[in-house]
């Protein structure tokens, strides 16, 4: 569980968030949404330590995150993984050696013990029979198998993804979403998914934040959203004239 | 602009502090050095023979035509393209051609690196990024830079031979009389002085740009300009400095 306390960031003059306490629940896929600009990349920054906030607490556990060392926040690190918007892969490994790599830096596992919780992570997000590819001759969408690979080669407590389905048809954005979720739940992890992505809200949104203008303006899961006169929640959500159209016929059917 | 200085080279003492602590895994990090010592060892030799073929050619054509036809005896020549290459021009203008190749190169890797959130990636992993990316580009250049700037000292002298004997400025002979005369072992030191503190200045330097680069494909382009310029100015003044150092 991950818990944060009147988090606030601010750049210069401009305060990005204001205040935010939320919590992350085990086991469950926890999802930031909002507009961009919205403040939710801060967050998931703030969130894994690549930016300090400007006031409050982030707890992982009973540690607090904020009053850490160098050395104390990588070792809770070992313990995150993360998945990248753009996968982040390292370009001129190959996707075996991609998702090796924290085995290799971390771990003293033998080449056969490695190999085999590589081929693992492969066979669990699919990609049986890709370890020698390169990154750059696999799809978008393999990519991101590849990053969730490697995130959760470690046996992460904590996982991390920034907008995972961005650049995704809707199709592989599903598949992603069911493998990011059927992970959760297999290994309890703690998920956290910034995403603006209306599918994955609806399919995998067990505990949802809405930001709004850096501050949170909703906080509830998939089976909420409909029922919530929150406007700005309405507004995000309903965004589209055509989703608007479908909303207003369901609630005339009675089915919402 | 002052302050500017000094928030810079804060940083990058900070950096350094980062670079060379405890590396979490050896293996890894003497892979990576290997893989440097390559990357910049083998594929900076012919550039840095070439240059240096060229550098002691052209002194000892120079020198013979401001001898002139003088009482100065014509060994001297030898004499003087050996002490000039060793002393100043091999551990120099290696370093100042490796500083564009090697630590633009550098500066453009690792600030690539940054752009494509792949820092990011291994920071979140647990990694020491600055050690981790920087002290084994920093470990091979301080191997393997005094190694080329000693190849290019003998090539240099080489180029010497080659300028002046096949075309008739001076006999084999004497060439090899002035290279063996006046020898000063110290010079030698020198030389490595030079090319080491010269390896760590263009390494750091390229790579504290690269890492702490911001924006994107422009500004990319100017931190890796910046390494090579910085890291040049920073030659051309410890050059002076260890000059007036060793010589009092």
């Amino acid at each position: 569980m991950i818990r944060i306390e009147n988090i606030r960031k601010s750049f210069d003059e401009v305060e990005v968030l204001k205040g935010i306490s939320t919590t992350f629940h085990k086991g469950k896929t926890n999802l930031i949404i909002g507009r961009s600009g919205a403040g939710k990349t801060v967050l998931l920054k703030l969130l894994v330590g690549l930016l300090t906030p400007t006031s409050g607490n982030i707890w992982y556990g009973d540690v607090n995150f904020c009053n850490l060392s160098k050395e104390e926040v990588r070792a809770i690190r070992m313990e995150v993984g993360m998945l990248f918007q753009g996968s982040a892969l390292f370009d001129s490994m190959t996707v075996e050696e991609n998702i090796r790599f924290p085995l290799d830096m971390f771990t003293n596992r033998t080449a056969k013990e490695k190999l085999d919780r590589v081929n693992y992570c492969l066979d669990r997000v699919a990609l049986n029979g890709s370890n020698d590819k390169y990154p750059s001759e696999v799809s978008g969408g393999m990519q991101k198998r590849v990053g969730i690979a490697r995130s959760i080669v470690l046996e992460p407590k904590y996982l991390f993804c920034d907008e995972p389905n961005s650049g995704l048809d809707p199709k592989t954005s599903i598949v992603i979403d069911e493998l990011i979720r059927s992970i959760t739940v297999e290994h309890q992890i703690t998920t956290v998914i910034n995403t603006h992505d209306m599918n994955s809200v609806m399919e995998i949104g067990d505990n949802i934040a809405l930001l709004y203008n850096g501050e949170l303006a909703w906080e509830g899961n998939k089976n909420e959203v409909f029922e919530s006169d929150n406007d700005l929640l309405q507004d995000f959500i309903f965004a589209s004239p055509f989703l608007k159209r479908l909303r207003n016929a369901a609630v005339k059917n009675g089915s919402i | 602009m002052n302050f500017n200085f000094l928030q810079h080279f804060g940083r990058y003492i900070l950096f350094m502090r980062t670079v060379f602590s405890r590396p979490e895994k050896l293996s890894m990090y003497y892979k990576e050095t290997m893989r440097q010592m390559n990357d910049i060892g083998i594929g900076s030799l012919t550039i840095v023979v070439l240059i240096s073929l060229s550098i002691g050619a052209v002194t000892a054509v120079q020198f013979a035509y401001q001898l002139g036809s003088s009482l100065v005896p014509r060994y001297y020549i030898g004499y003087v393209v050996r002490d000039i290459t060793i002393i100043e021009l091999a551990p120099m203008l290696t370093c100042l051609v490796l500083a564009g190749k090697v630590g633009s190169n550098m500066a453009a890797e690792i600030g690539g690196m940054r752009q494509k959130e792949h820092i990011d990636a291994m920071e979140i992993m647990g990694v020491n990024t600055a050690a981790y990316l920087i002290l084994p580009k920093i470990i091979a250049a301080l191997f393997v830079i005094p190694m080329l700037v000693s190849i290019s000292a003998f090539v240099g002298i080489l180029g010497g031979y080659l300028s002046s004997v096949p075309t008739g400025l001076m006999t084999g002979e004497e060439y090899i009389l002035g290279i063996r005369s006046f020898f000063d072992p110290y010079n030698i030191f020198m030389m490595f002085v030079k090319g080491t503190v010269f390896a760590f200045v263009l390494t750091t330097v390229s790579c504290y740009q690269g890492y702490f680069v911001k924006g994107g494909s422009i500004e990319l382009g100017q931190a890796s300009t910046r390494a090579v310029v910085y890291s040049d100015i920073l030659i051309l003044l410890f050059d002076y400095l260890i000059a007036v150092v060793l010589t009092m």
